[in-house]
């Protein structure tokens, strides 16, 4: 007689499981920034050509989340917001993420490759090296930092996008990068504001609890500042236009506002009115990203019509 | 213990198999898609074929 007890695991993973594997809601961020990358650049791929790109720049994305669900399955566990993910629920062994994480981190920077040009791959494969190794694996847990240095992960699609366009990295997608890497740190250490327990108990150190609350608030005011400037000089370089400009000056003044608001408040204020300018200043914080690099495709767009 | 052609096992994992299948099939279209499209990006190719193909020979040497 055979044992395939083994085989008879209480909760059968589904495919969707392994989807999950690979942060889907992350993903969606990673197709549209990558995609206004290379859509805004100066070379136009071949449609087909462009698709693909995406979709090995989107693989490799969910590659790098199998690799930090792989890591960070000990602390996913303890975190509410996390708990449910593929392998901290026992849906998926940690070995599968790790086994499905480095096949599709392989496959995608060849494929990437291959499609457009070896610049874009490298450039794919830094960005995963950088999420899994540097970000997961040596800051997270180490630095209260790692919010900061981690969004690096996250700003890389607009510029791998833009390097499969036109193989080479230029100030315009340099500035792209910078706008999500500044965005990062405030977007988060607003959530790490009212999310309070779910870090502590992880004993991930967040600025919230290593340097304290007050500090986090006059950190997300100081990186907002600075965001604002280089959001707004994207829209003077070849690739901004009216419709950028217009968009980046008021939503930059809107968030500033919010930093502002954010930075004056204390804990009792915040208590009192359970953290609703923190919340909406994060809920806003999507809007904020998702409008800019709209804002870049419709200016492409208006270029492309012979508008502007 | 009786051999089922199709046991529990099979049932339960038909999201994964179905999944995989459509992922392998996709991939498929992409390659053979990409692989189309980097053909026509080389332009017209052709070369000698057992006869003289004049529009193949270099400037100077294509006949009157």
């Amino acid at each position: 007689m055979t044992d395939i007890s083994i085989l008879d695991r209480e909760r059968e993973a589904q495919f969707g499981d392994y989807f999950a594997l690979l942060k889907p809601r992350v993903m969606t961020l990673v197709v549209f920034t990558a995609l206004v990358g290379m859509l805004v650049a100066p070379v136009a791929l071949h449609p087909f050509v462009g698709f693909c790109a995406i979709l090995f720049i989107a693989v490799g994305g969910g590659a790098a989340g199998a690799l930090n669900m792989w890591w960070d399955a000990d602390i996913d566990a303890v975190m509410r917001r996390t708990s449910r993910r593929p392998v901290p629920s026992g849906r998926v062994t940690g070995d599968e993420a790790l086994a499905v994480g480095l096949a599709l981190s392989g496959f995608s920077v060849v494929m990437l490759g291959l499609a457009t040009n070896w610049a874009a791959a490298a450039l794919l494969a830094f960005t995963i090296f950088f999420y899994a190794v540097v970000y997961s694996m040596w800051l997270k847990r180490t630095t209260p930092q790692n919010i900061v240095i981690g969004g690096a992960a996250g700003a890389f699609p607009p510029m791998i996008g833009w390097v499969a366009a036109t193989g080479s990295v230029s100030l315009e997608s340099v500035l792209m990068f910078a706008l999500i890497f500044l965005w990062t740190p405030p977007h988060f250490w607003a959530l790490a504001l009212f999310m309070r327990s779910d870090y502590d108990d992880a004993g991930v150190p967040m600025l919230t609890v290593t340097h304290g609350r007050r500090a986090t608030r006059r950190h997300i005011l100081a990186y907002t500042a600075i965001l604002a400037l280089f959001a707004v000089w994207l829209g003077v370089t070849a690739i901004g236009g009216p419709v950028y400009l217009v968009a980046a000056v008021a939503l930059n003044a809107w968030f500033l506002k919010g930093a502002w608001q954010i930075a004056r408040r204390d804990e009792a204020m915040a208590e009192a009115d359970n953290y609703l300018v923190e919340k909406k200043v994060f809920k806003f914080s999507l809007l904020y990203l998702f409008l800019h690099f709209g804002a870049l495709l419709a200016d492409a767009a208006l270029r492309a019509l012979g508008v502007i | 213990m009786a051999i089922q052609v199709e046991h529990d096992l099979h049932r339960r994992r038909r999201s994964r198999n179905v999944g995989l299948g459509l992922v392998l099939v996709g991939l498929i279209a992409v390659v053979f898609g990409l692989t189309v499209v980097k053909v026509q990006q080389l332009g017209a190719t052709q070369s000698f074929d057992h006869v003289v193909r004049p529009e193949l020979l270099p400037g100077e040497e294509a006949p009157e």
